[in-house]
C-alpha cells in the first residue's frame, strides 16, 4: 500500500525518533510512505492564535499540493498537523466563497478532496486481525496507559474520530497485538502541548499529574501518538522528577514503537533508545 | 487547564456578550488557554470557546494590551510564525536563540536565558535536533501567503 506523507516540523526536528520509528512500523507492514514535496508548516497554535486567515491558508497550501500529486490519503503523524489539515479541508470543500479566496492565497486550486489519516486510522487501515497475525513477539509485560492528549479527538465535531471522552482505538490495536493496556484517567486531559518552553510551570504540573496517574493504575508505559506529548512526558521527565521530588520512571512510547516491537523490530531500529526515559 | 486561569472560559464568553470584549482581551487566560480545546468540547451550548479566545488573542495584540504576565508565551508565538515565513518550516533552533533573546531584552532574566543549554548536549547526543533547520524550496510563495494574510 502507498500512502500519502505529511511529516510536519517535528518530525523533522527534535521529534525525529517518532518519523524513525514510524517509517521503520510501516516499511515491515508493506506501507510505502511518499513525503510531500516542498510541503509547509501547517501555522500550529501560533497562526490560529495569531491570524484566523494564515491558520487555514497555510494547511491548504499543503493540501492543494496533496491534491497535485494525486494523493487521496495522506498520513499525518502529529495531531496538531492533521487536525489543522482536517479543519482546512472541511472549511474549503464546504464553502465555495472560502475555497476561491484560499485558492488565490496559497497559488494552487485547494478542494479538500484529499483525506488526512492520523497514525492510529493507518494502523486500522492495514487490519487488526493481520497486524495480530504478524505479531512476532509477545508484549504481555506490556501495560501501557494510552495516552490521546488533545488533538487526536478534539474537536470531535471536525475530527469525528473515535470517542472524545473514552477513546479506545490505541487500546484495540495494542491488544490485538498482545498488550495489556490499563484503564485510567487522564487519556485525554491536556500535557501542556507547545508550551514546553515559554510556559514550563503549567507543562510540568500537567504532565505530572498524567504520570503519577497511570502509575497508580498499574501502568508500566505510556504511550503517544503525537510529537509534543512525547516531549512533554519524555524529555520533560527528568525536569518533571526535580520539581516534584518524585521517581516516575515512566518510559514514554510512540503507538508505532509498540507495535513494531510486537512485528519483531528491535528498539534501536525504532529508534526507542533515543528516548530520554529508557528501559532499565 | 481553568484552574490556573484568572477568568474561566465561560466568564469570558459572557463578557463578550456583555460587550466588554476590552476587558475579556486582557484577562490572563487568554494567553494562559494551551488550546486544548475541552472548553468547546464540554459546553453544553457549543459554543466555540477555545475560537472566541483565539479571537481575544488577536484582538489583544491589535491592541496591545495582552497580559504582562504572558509576555513569554506572546512572544514566542509571534516569534514561531516570523520562523516559518522564513524557512517555510520551523528551524528549532533559531526560534529557541531568538525566543530566549527576546524574553532576556523584555525581563533581563538570566537564568530563564540559559534554562534548556543544559538540554542542548543531551539532544545533540540523542540526534534530536536539525542543526541547520530544514527550509523548503520556494519560499516566495511562503512569503506572499503571509502577506495576503496579513494584510486581509
Amino acid at each position: 500500500m502507498e500512502i500519502g506523507y505529511y511529516p510536519g516540523c517535528a518530525l523533522h526536528g527534535s521529534s525525529n525518533d517518532y518519523e524513525m520509528s514510524v517509517r521503520a512500523c510501516l516499511n515491515v507492514l508493506d506501507v510505502q510512505l511518499r513525503e510531500l514535496d516542498e510541503w509547509i508548516c501547517c501555522g500550529a497554535t501560533a497562526a490560529h492564535a495569531l491570524n484566523r486567515k494564515l491558520a487555514l491558508a497555510l494547511p491548504a497550501r499543503n493540501l492543494a499540493l496533496a491534491e497535485r500529486n494525486g494523493m487521496a490519503e495522506m498520513l499525518s503523524p502529529c495531531p496538531m498537523c492533521s487536525m489543522e489539515l482536517i479543519k482546512a479541508g472541511q472549511a474549503v470543500s464546504q464553502d465555495a466563497e472560502l475555497r476561491g479566496e484560499l485558492s488565490e492565497i496559497v497559488e494552487l486550486e485547494v478542494h479538500g478532496s484529499t483525506s488526512v489519516l492520523n497514525l492510529i486510522q493507518v494502523f486500522q487501515k492495514i487490519g487488526l486481525d493481520l497486524l495480530g497475525k504478524l505479531g512476532a513477539r509477545s508484549l504481555e509485560d506490556f501495560k501501557p496507559a494510552c495516552y490521546y492528549g488533545c488533538l487526536l479527538t478534539r474537536p470531535p465535531e471536525t475530527l469525528r474520530f473515535d470517542d472524545c471522552e473514552q477513546p479506545n482505538s490505541m487500546e484495540t490495536i495494542l491488544r490485538a497485538v498482545g498488550a495489556e493496556p490499563v484503564d485510567w484517567n487522564y487519556k485525554t486531559e491536556c500535557c501542556g502541548a507547545g508550551m514546553t518552553m515559554a510556559n514550563e510551570d503549567t507543562v510540568l504540573e500537567l504532565s505530572h499529574r498524567i504520570l503519577t496517574n497511570a502509575a497508580a493504575h498499574g501502568a508500566n508505559c505510556v504511550v503517544v501518538a503525537c510529537p509534543m506529548c512525547h516531549v512533554n512526558l519524555d524529555m520533560k521527565q527528568a525536569d518533571i522528577e526535580r520539581r516534584y521530588r518524585v521517581r516516575h520512571d515512566m518510559v514514554v512510547y510512540y503507538l508505532s514503537d509498540l507495535v513494531g516491537l510486537a512485528l519483531g523490530l528491535d528498539e534501536h531500529s525504532l529508534g526507542v533508545d533515543r528516548h530520554f526515559v529508557v528501559k532499565q | 487547564m481553568a484552574e490556573y486561569m484568572d477568568v474561566l472560559p465561560n466568564q469570558l464568553i459572557r463578557l463578550v456578550q456583555l460587550d466588554r470584549a476590552d476587558k475579556a482581551m486582557k484577562a490572563d487566560a487568554v494567553w494562559q488557554c494551551v488550546s486544548c480545546l475541552t472548553c468547546s468540547t464540554r459546553c453544553p451550548k457549543s459554543v466555540d470557546c477555545a475560537g472566541v479566545i483565539d479571537a481575544l488573542r488577536q484582538l489583544s495584540v491589535e491592541y496591545e494590551v495582552a497580559s504582562p504576565r504572558q509576555r513569554r508565551t506572546v512572544l514566542f508565538q509571534k516569534a514561531f510564525l516570523q520562523n516559518i515565513r522564513r524557512h517555510g518550516r520551523l528551524n528549532e533552533l533559531e526560534l529557541i536563540a531568538v525566543f530566549k533573546t527576546r524574553s532576556f531584552i523584555k525581563d533581563l532574566d538570566i537564568p530563564f536565558l540559559f534554562k534548556d543549554s543544559m538540554l542542548a548536549p543531551k539532544m545533540i547526543k540523542r540526534r534530536k535536533f536539525h542543526l541547520t533547520g530544514e527550509s523548503v524550496e520556494d519560499r516566495g510563495v511562503v512569503d506572499r501567503i503571509f502577506e495576503r494574510c496579513m494584510s486581509a
